[in-house]
């Protein structure tokens, strides 16, 4: 934590915040497989949905603060979007799995590895993610 | 009224402080204000990043320094 952490910039220093619905889905699963590793490579940073979900104040006011919000539902339930909707949150980017990619949602969790590359590639070009230094970290010094 | 102000001491962090206390003046309302900068009790919070403001257990706001306005607002409820 230096004396440059947290001295320039707007918001939370730019940092993508990534949201999965993470269901009990091939494609609740994928949408979390893609989040992690965006996160992992430094495209964003996943953060705790459920938090947001069970109205936890720091969870919903850090959503409601970031500068951007990239948000994955595996499927057309949206379930991460009804929770954000519920709390009036807003979206930067939005996509949902199935429609996406054209698959179909089943209980079949062993995930295909190019699946996953593609969930994140439409994510990073939806989103417009870029790769920084500070993203992949755990740091809490401004995101 | 129990202000807490998570950070690890940069200068946001710093900048929030000074805007929370002068808003709390400006208001003439008694509060106690802490700083929290140890990073696990900042997590306990469940911020996305730093600076946060917490005003009576609830956060206000996160990774950003907070207007004076909206300060007198949370704090005047």
């Amino acid at each position: 934590m230096g004396e440059e952490c947290c001295a320039t910039g707007s918001g939370q220093n730019g940092v993508t915040m990534i949201l999965s619905c993470s269901g009990g889905s091939n494609v609740g699963q994928l949408a979390n497989q893609a989040a992690v590793e965006l996160t992992q490579e430094g495209y964003g940073r996943m953060f705790c949905l459920a938090g947001i979900g069970g109205h936890l104040s720091g969870f919903v006011q850090s959503a409601k603060d970031v500068d951007r919000l990239v948000v994955l539902d595996g499927c057309e339930i949206g379930c991460s979007k009804a929770i954000l909707d519920h709390l009036e949150i807003p979206m930067t980017t939005y996509l949902v799995l199935t429609e996406e990619l054209g698959i179909e949602k089943n209980k079949d969790f062993n995930l295909k590895r190019e699946e996953i590359e593609k969930v994140k590639e439409i994510a990073k070009k939806a989103g417009k993610m870029t790769r920084t230094e500070s993203g992949a970290t755990g740091s809490v010094c401004c995101a | 009224m129990e202000v807490k102000i998570l950070g690890p001491g940069c200068p946001k962090c710093e900048q929030t402080e000074k805007v929370v206390k002068e808003a709390i003046k400006e208001a003439g309302i008694e509060a106690k204000v802490e700083k929290v900068k140890d990073a696990v009790d900042i997590a306990s919070y469940g911020v996305f990043g730093t600076p946060a403001v917490v005003i009576d257990g609830e956060v206000k706001c996160v990774g950003k320094i907070p207007k004076k306005e909206d300060v007198l607002k949370w704090i005047q409820k």
